[in-house]
């Protein structure tokens, strides 16, 4: 089978432009780009730079892009990349700094893990015995532990783009493996550690993470987790927190969100932001999109109410 | 062709016009549209996050008055669609579960049995109604019009839940709509990334950096709008548009419709009509144009 490949080339010592190389290459119907790419490299051009080990989605090292998103090149079949006879299109991982060709460094994404205190603190055994976990509990990390810090969550995800003194994806997903674990003693200091600017409520809930991890692990279904924990130990002073209770508070009010009131909610007591919020609430009257502060509530508002009533002992 | 229609908590607060345009676009196709009146917010993966069961149970409970009337969902909101098709396939997965949720919707004498489809307007134009007859209403086709589409993320992922393995082309609708109507689309990167809408008050500037972005771009690459099936989307695209120019310390003024307004302009509907006044980006120099 021919394929052709269009790679992101850069030499730091070299002075040139980045630019795009073609190669076409004969590999057989079963080989993953990663072959494709390592073909193209032994017979055509051995300056071509990647990382990879394992070749078998274990080690993590040849995440890259691949037609648009972070994907590990070792478990991408070639024909599913091509789609039909379309040439592949390999570039380095977004997000993260370019040191040749489709090799990135890797020391920020590692400097983002570091961040979360990476290690179980381990409360003290019971006197006599080791400390023994029910299995249903470390059932619930499975996913989690199935990370392989390849870094292709953080390379598609949207908010560490705009933002990197963000945790991102990969750090959280790992903070909830020890939040997550009976034995760690620092669940509360961790949570209100990850609930702090640039962390849990930081998240916009984009799915690209979970879109792209090819493990399963959906660091941004954990990120939720430790969302509804930090909830659940208190650790509610932040706009985060606050806009999810508004948000809820409305809809058991009305049955609807109240996009007038939510913004005002979530940032009080901070009265500077809510003033800021002011030319926008005032040009949203002016055009007409300002919903009324005190929505009607809908026909069925007692049922919903009820179903609220019965799911959460605090209303 | 008939639908339980839940128009979703934003068109019908801050987004009124795109509620408007959708009765109009049924209107012409001849699509009938019943409103699910009772029906609440689908909890829009917030509630999700801090009570899983409440929003599924708010969620059965929607499905379960369209599937008393025997009929598929159409939303016109891109995180209603992945909100309910997320916990549609957590229902069809844990058939368990589903009972457990059922249990809070007894006194209603309410239950789902899990067999509601839930669709966007946007999949039902090109999967059960036909593009083609969608073409045959055009009155105006929208001819030199470069327009940027721009999806939301709950219709796009996880795509595991939300059909696309069954309806692969799905991420490209946007584009065969805009041919369908005329114009051209314009290719750009961020068509499918994130708004930014879900943290603007949580983080303000990395919300408004990433909208800036996405109508920066679109713009760069020549699009005289955008359009998009979300209205928390065109919240931050159009509403925040001014915050988010000043970022970029740029001029953006590039207008956004909602995809029902794009087929209603295409279908020779007057702007008076469609309420487009109520946008915070002038679709005025658009209109000129058609």
């Amino acid at each position: 089978m021919k394929a052709t490949l269009k790679v992101w080339r850069y030499d730091p010592e070299v002075p040139l432009e980045p630019y795009y190389q073609t190669y076409t290459v004969d590999v057989p119907e079963y080989a993953t780009v990663l072959d494709a790419l390592l073909k193209a490299r032994d017979e055509q051009d051995d300056g071509l730079s990647l990382r990879c080990s394992c070749r078998s989605a274990i080690c993590g090292s040849c995440g890259m892009t691949i037609n648009n998103h972070a994907q590990l090149a070792c478990k991408l079949r070639l024909v599913d990349a091509m789609e039909g006879g379309q040439e592949v299109v390999c570039e380095p991982m977004r997000n993260m700094p370019r040191i040749k060709d489709l090799v990135v460094d890797l020391r920020p994404f590692w400097s983002y893990v570091a961040r979360i205190e990476p290690w179980l603190v381990p409360v003290p055994p019971p006197e006599g015995r080791e400390y023994i976990v029910p299995n249903e509990r470390m059932q619930e990390l499975v996913q989690v532990v199935g990370c392989i810090m390849c870094g292709c969550c953080v390379a598609d995800c949207t908010v560490t783009s705009v933002d990197k003194s963000w945790l991102g994806p990969a750090a959280l997903a790992k903070a909830y493996r020890f939040v997550g674990d009976p034995r760690d003693a620092h669940k509360e200091q961790r949570l209100q550690h990850y609930s702090m600017k640039g962390g849990i409520w930081d998240c916009t809930h984009c799915f690209e993470c979970v879109q792209q991890c090819p493990k399963g692990v959906a660091p941004m279904d954990q990120i939720m987790i430790l969302r509804r924990l930090a909830n659940e130990a208190g650790i509610t002073n932040n706009a985060g927190s606050r806009h999810g209770r508004a948000f809820q508070s409305s809809v058991y009010r009305s049955g609807h969100l109240n996009e007038a009131t939510l913004p005002v909610m979530s940032l009080l007591p901070h009265i500077d932001q809510v003033l800021g919020l002011l030319p926008i609430g005032l040009r949203m009257l002016r055009e007409g999109k300002m919903p009324p502060p005190v929505r009607k509530p809908i026909p069925g508002i007692e049922s919903v109410r009820r179903v609220f009533r019965q799911l959460e002992d605090d209303k | 062709m008939r639908y339980a229609f839940w128009p979703g908590c934003v068109a019908l607060g801050a987004c009124p016009e795109l509620y408007v345009s959708t009765q109009k676009v049924a209107e012409v196709l001849g699509i009938q549209l019943e409103e699910l009146t009772k029906a609440s917010c689908t909890g829009s993966g917030v509630i999700q996050e801090r009570n899983p069961e409440l929003g599924d149970a708010l969620n059965a409970r929607t499905l379960a008055m369209a599937e008393q009337l025997g009929l598929p969902v159409m939303t016109i909101c891109s995180v209603c669609t992945g909100v309910m098709n997320q916990a549609n396939t957590r229902f069809s997965r844990h058939p368990d579960y589903l009972e457990r949720i059922n249990q809070f919707l007894e006194p209603e004498h309410l239950g789902y049995g899990g067999t509601v489809d839930i669709k966007h307007l946007l999949w039902i134009l090109l999967e059960d109604y036909g593009l083609d007859r969608v073409r045959s209403f055009v009155r105006r086709p929208l001819k030199g019009i470069r327009i940027a589409p721009f999806y939301g993320c709950y219709i796009l992922r996880p795509s595991a839940v939300l059909g696309y393995q069954a309806h692969p082309r799905r991420s490209n609708y946007l584009e065969e709509v805009i041919h369908a109507v005329g114009a051209e689309p314009v290719d750009y990167f961020g068509k499918s990334k994130c708004c930014g809408f879900p943290i603007v008050t949580m983080n303000l500037k990395n919300s408004l950096t990433m909208a800036g972005n996405h109508v920066l771009e679109a713009k760069t690459k020549g699009a005289d709008c955008m359009v998009t099936p979300c209205p928390l989307c065109h919240l931050n695209l159009d509403a925040y548009q001014p915050e988010a120019a000043k970022i970029q310390g740029k001029r953006l003024d590039l207008p956004v419709l909602h995809l029902p307004e794009l087929l209603c302009l295409a279908f020779g509907l007057l702007p008076q009509e469609l309420r487009l006044n109520r946008h915070v980006v002038s679709t005025d120099p658009l209109l000129s144009r058609l």
